[in-house]
């Protein structure tokens, strides 16, 4: 993975020291609340509903286990022993106290991490394929070059002040895990005729209030040229992006009331401009790849019987495999997932204990890296098969073992009302209800690949609009009610849920949802998955027995 | 008034006059509206002239009349109006001014190193008060991951 050198190091310690000024003045009075937001904002320091939120950042997701331990250590000295993980491969605290931000940016700087545009109206941190350089159907390893646009994001002295946030996604695959098609920019690593390797670039997704699909852009760009259109791009969008109304800012409403021919011809002129200065070489690209090379994976990994015989012997351990291991590029390896999902736990959360555990699991089994996953959950990438029995066996006493990855309590979920000042309704609890619904594995693994995603409010921090099942929570007169969709996804067949209709009480969630189920599990037809039978029906099947009783 | 510029304070030699004044001599700002309006008049002003653009105003409009403007302020309504930096890079980076462009209105100290790096030469505080962190703030940074404009 990539690491730091003195210079990096020297711009997050600045980075640091200029915060602890900025927390320095506004105590004092020398910065007014509105002044210091923006600022705040762009170390990641939000206000919250009971305490600040401090948001850090998770490089496209990938984290050493030294890293971990600092966030195990923060969790404990600053915060109440655990942190959240985020649909965007970041990191939360729910409980820091502002006066000592600084010194948890400085801890996070001693390990090569920092909070630097998690938030506020400037680029955020670049997202990835949480398998990428280890999955079977990779175009090319996406990594180098989050790494290289995390750069150039990174204090851009034009665009920091942009009219809204603007989030870029990579995916290097065939297979979009990244959910490239719903950000401000998505980009994909594909071959042109000739079999050479450059990006396919995509702009004006996004979800929120106004879910929108990315188009492309550009067909085909050379690699040369990434960072040079990324420029274009954001030019266009820094001059011409609405400032009137914040739901109206974001590129994918300029995209959409400019209409995309006219959008990318003026991204084309400006790019013709600037193209032939902006040059990534060879050479730097060369440089950032050898952060990225493969681990030493051991040759004789793959002439191992034990984890088959496991598997044969104990039912439990077969069921975990199959759903929380992925198939790996290399013999004899698979990539563990870490389901941060317990029925009993808020999605997403992890202990100060956990933490420091993983660490040691990722260290002993896995070269010391751990991914975060779009999911809000982890992944071991570099796992050998011979020792998946003794990784399930110590996830299982850390909780961490629930074999549940893609399944329908795979839920995604915002913090909601218990936590965020944003929120309209609870999430947590309307995932903990389905859970308790829920718990017969049997049925669960029956229903198969089904993602609910739950946010408690319009801003769609847990992306329900991309859901096989959207939950949005809704305020109505003061009661939390909640407002169903069906047929979203966020991969290669990106679609926006459909309303099923009136938004329903917040007793009546879990009934719905479980009908829902009960209807697919009736209605389909031979091997169909839920989302390719609410494609072929369409929402009135369900729609009819769920307000059957209206 | 003291002003930065060029990474010193110095005093500020020029006199912005508001739409609705009479102009003088000596070196003057005026709106971009009036330098639109009285470009002819001002062909016979004894001293400099500098020219103030907000966001909503076209940068492009002054393409012709640059090499005739010895200032421009970018004044900036509020501090998160950010197409001000992409005006100062294009000044700079595209049309090749080579006057000074000077930051004013509501931005903060803690903007001036991004400003610098995108060709704003001089900055007029909000607050007297604030001269010195400002100065102090365009070393926030010792290293950086782009060019910047010269």
């Amino acid at each position: 993975m990539y690491q730091y050198n003195e210079n990096d190091q020297t711009l997050v310690n600045e980075r640091v020291a200029q915060f602890r000024r900025q927390t320095e003045r506004f105590l004092n009075g020398e910065l007014t609340a509105d002044q210091f937001r923006p600022l705040r904002l762009r170390n990641g320091l939000y206000i919250q509903t009971h305490a600040p939120m401090l948001r850090i950042a998770g490089p496209y997701g990938l984290l050493n286990s030294k890293q971990f331990r600092k966030l195990a250590h923060i969790a404990r000295k600053y915060d109440k022993n655990y942190c959240h993980f985020t649909t965007r491969q970041n990191i939360q605290f729910n409980w820091p106290k502002l006066e000592e931000v600084p010194d948890i940016l400085e801890e996070l700087a001693s390990v090569q991490m920092h909070a630097i545009q998690t938030s506020g109206n400037c680029m955020r941190n670049t997202t990835t394929d949480h398998l990428a350089g280890v999955c079977i159907d990779e175009i090319e390893d996406p990594r180098p070059y989050c790494e290289i646009i995390r750069q150039w994001t990174t204090l851009h002295p034009e665009f920091d002040y942009l009219p809204r946030k603007f989030k870029i996604a990579v995916s290097g695959s065939l297979r979009d895990r990244a959910a490239t098609q719903f950000h401000d920019i998505g980009v994909h690593l594909v071959k042109d005729e000739n079999g050479e390797t450059g990006f396919k670039i995509l702009v004006g997704g996004g979800l929120g209030r106004t879910p929108i699909i990315g188009q492309v852009i550009k067909p085909y760009l050379e690699k040369r040229h990434l960072l040079s259109y990324l420029e274009a791009i954001l030019r266009i969008y820094n001059l011409l992006g609405r400032r009137d109304n914040m739901y109206k800012a974001r590129i994918k409403i300029l995209v959409k009331e400019s209409g995309m021919e006219k959008f990318s011809a003026l991204v084309e002129k400006e790019w013709q401009l600037i193209r032939d200065d902006g040059e990534l070489s060879a050479e730097r690209i060369e440089k950032i790849k050898a952060y990225f090379t493969l681990p030493a994976y051991e040759p004789d990994a793959a002439f191992d019987n034990s984890f088959e015989q496991h598997q044969l012997n104990n039912q439990s351990f077969a069921t975990w495999v199959k759903h929380n291991s992925a198939d790996h590029k290399a013999p004899g390896y698979r990539a563990v997932f870490i389901s941060l999902k317990a029925p009993d736990s808020p999605p997403g959360d992890m202990t100060d204990s956990q933490l420091d555990a993983v660490a040691d699991l990722a260290d002993q089994y896995s070269f010391g890296q751990i991914r975060i996953t779009h999911r809000q959950n982890l992944v071991l990438a570099d796992v050998k098969k011979c020792d998946l029995f003794n990784l399930w066996q110590k996830l299982a006493v850390l909780k961490l073992a629930t074999p549940n990855i893609g399944t329908v309590t795979d839920i995604i979920c915002c913090p909601g009302l218990d936590f965020c000042s944003l929120a309209n309704a609870g999430s947590i609890g309307i995932t903990r209800e389905i859970n308790q619904a829920l718990d017969d594995m049997d049925y669960i693994y029956d229903i198969g690949d089904l993602k609910i995603n739950i946010s408690g409010c319009m801003n769609g921090c847990a992306h329900q609009s991309v859901g096989h099942i959207g939950i949005l929570g809704v305020d109505k007169n003061g009661a939390e009610w909640y407002q169903l969709t069906l047929g979203g996804s966020s991969e290669n067949e990106a679609a926006i849920g459909d309303r099923l209709g009136p938004a329903v009480a917040k007793d009546q969630v879990v009934k719905a949802i479980t009908t829902i189920l009960e209807v697919y599990v009736k209605q389909r037809q031979n091997e169909e998955s839920f989302l390719e039978m609410v494609n072929r029906v369409g929402i009135t099947p369900f729609k009819e027995q769920v307000y059957a009783n209206h | 008034m003291q002003i930065i510029k060029n990474n010193q304070i110095i005093d500020n030699s020029w006199t912005y006059i508001e739409d609705d004044v009479d102009l003088k001599s000596g070196d003057i700002c005026i709106s971009m509206t009036r330098w639109k309006k009285e470009k002819e008049l001002l062909r016979s002003h004894e001293g400099k002239i500098g020219i103030r653009i907000s966001p909503s105003d076209s940068y492009e409009d002054l393409a012709n009349d640059l090499g005739k403007i010895d200032l421009i302020e970018l004044d900036f309504p509020t501090l998160a109006d950010g197409r001000l930096f992409s005006y100062a890079w294009l000044l700079r980076g595209r049309y090749h001014y080579e006057g000074e462009i000077r930051a004013t209105g509501h931005y903060l100290p803690d903007q001036v190193f991004y400003l610098s790096r995108v060709g704003v030469n001089a900055f007029k505080p909000e607050k007297p008060e604030d001269l010195s962190t400002l100065l102090g703030s365009l070393n926030d940074f010792s290293v950086t991951y782009q060019s910047s404009i010269k």
